[in-house]
């Protein structure tokens, strides 16, 4: 059974309380410790492994080296027959005799170390298969006693759990009135915002002589000179400063 | 005595501050460590983190099956099932009586991610609770 049908058995279980271990902690107890067993099982395989590798490699070595004397001797061997020194040869013959049973046995030595390396190498490999597949489950087992337990903390700070959660609706009604609150404060920050942006602008503008009002101060002194220029008229003087107060303005 | 997760959930709350307006962040009393982060303006769906095995989660309950009508549940389900991919960093999910969005984050994520997480969770509730809300009474 996978590990999520496990799960979902226990959540399913008859009347589960929040709260109540979900997994059985006897089981989570034998994963950890099969995991534990792997671990420990891997280590002592890699040190073998380690040393069967340099057993292998020494053999190699060992086959290479006798190759090489026996062809050694072999010129040797062949040397003493072109001297016809043939019991030499015959010794010689002999020795090499030797070397090549000694070959042999690395040879066998090698092949069998070869083996060993290919079993120690599956059985790493099939024990971290077993370690990352117990802590997976594992993984999964305690995720789910730990969000239980949280959702139990989590239900006992807000009162009598699932009640307190209120009614969703109502619930998003709020948030949302708060939201559309929120907004409307914003529109209305902007809006003052703009206002006042404009008013500075305005006043930039009119300073500058520029728009409206920089048009009208303009206009009243044109009238006004044209006025003084016209002739004395003596009404022109409180008409004079009357006409001042936009120029001022301005 | 304040841990490393909570210095983190701290640090994520006052950078979420500057984004959502005004964040409490508190420790819940409790056999597991378990943070509730409430948004101003958003109370009423604030978010717990919490430590389970090797990732933190991030929670908000959004509606209890007591919520939901009869009638529609099955709709509602499949619904949720439709939209749980399409939710950005965060799924649904249930506890008990209660669905719930999540955001899963490895332990060792750093503020930034959690930033992200939370922010994404909390606009993906309100989302979530007012696409879900015909399903609900």
């Amino acid at each position: 059974m996978s590990i999520f049908s496990k799960i979902l058995t226990a959540l399913r279980g008859s009347a589960r309380e929040i709260g109540e271990s979900v997994v059985d902690n006897n089981a989570t107890r034998i994963y950890e410790q099969e995991i534990h067993e792997s671990k420990a099982a891997i280590a002592k395989a890699k040190q073998d492994l380690t040393l069967v590798m340099a057993q292998e490699k020494a053999a190699q070595r060992e086959i290479e080296r006798l190759d090489k004397e026996v062809s050694r001797y072999e010129e040797h061997a062949l040397a003493a027959l072109d001297k016809t020194e043939e019991k030499l040869a015959e010794e010689v013959a002999a020795h090499i005799a030797e070397l090549e049973t000694e070959r042999a046995a690395q040879v066998k030595a090698q092949a069998e170390f070869a083996g060993h390396i290919v079993n120690l190498k599956g059985l790493i490999r099939t024990a971290e298969t077993r370690i990352r597949e117990h802590e997976r489950e594992l993984a999964v087992a305690k995720t789910t006693e730990s969000v239980y337990r949280a959702t139990e903390s989590i239900s006992t700070s807000m009162g009598s759990g699932a009640s307190t959660l209120g009614n969703a609706r109502e619930s998003l009604e709020r948030i949302k009135q708060r939201h559309t609150q929120a907004a409307d404060r914003m529109a209305a920050a902007e809006e003052l915002d703009a206002e006042f942006g404009n008013r500075a602008l305005e006043k930039r503008l009119a300073d500058a002589g520029i728009g409206d009002t920089g048009a009208r101060k303009g206009e009243v002194l044109a009238r006004l000179k044209a006025r003084r220029a016209g002739a004395a008229q003596p009404e022109a003087n409180p008409e004079q400063g009357a006409s001042d107060k936009p120029a001022d303005d301005a | 005595m304040e841990t490393a997760l909570h210095q983190r959930i701290q640090a994520a709350g006052q950078q979420l501050a500057t984004v959502l307006g005004a964040v409490e962040t508190a420790r819940i009393s409790g056999e597991v460590e378990v943070f509730r982060l409430t948004i101003a303006g958003r109370e009423e769906l604030p978010i717990f983190i919490t430590q389970a095995d090797n990732q933190l989660l991030c929670i908000c309950y959004v509606w209890t099956e007591a919520d939901v009508l009869p009638a529609r549940r099955l709709e509602m389900l499949e619904a949720m099932l439709d939209l749980n991919v399409a939710i950005p960093l965060s799924s649904f999910g249930r506890i008990a009586d209660k669905y719930l969005l999540y955001g899963a984050l490895a332990c060792d994520a750093g503020t930034d991610d959690l930033v992200q997480d939370l922010l994404a969770l909390s606009d993906n509730a309100i989302d979530a609770l007012e696409a879900m809300a015909e399903y609900l009474h």
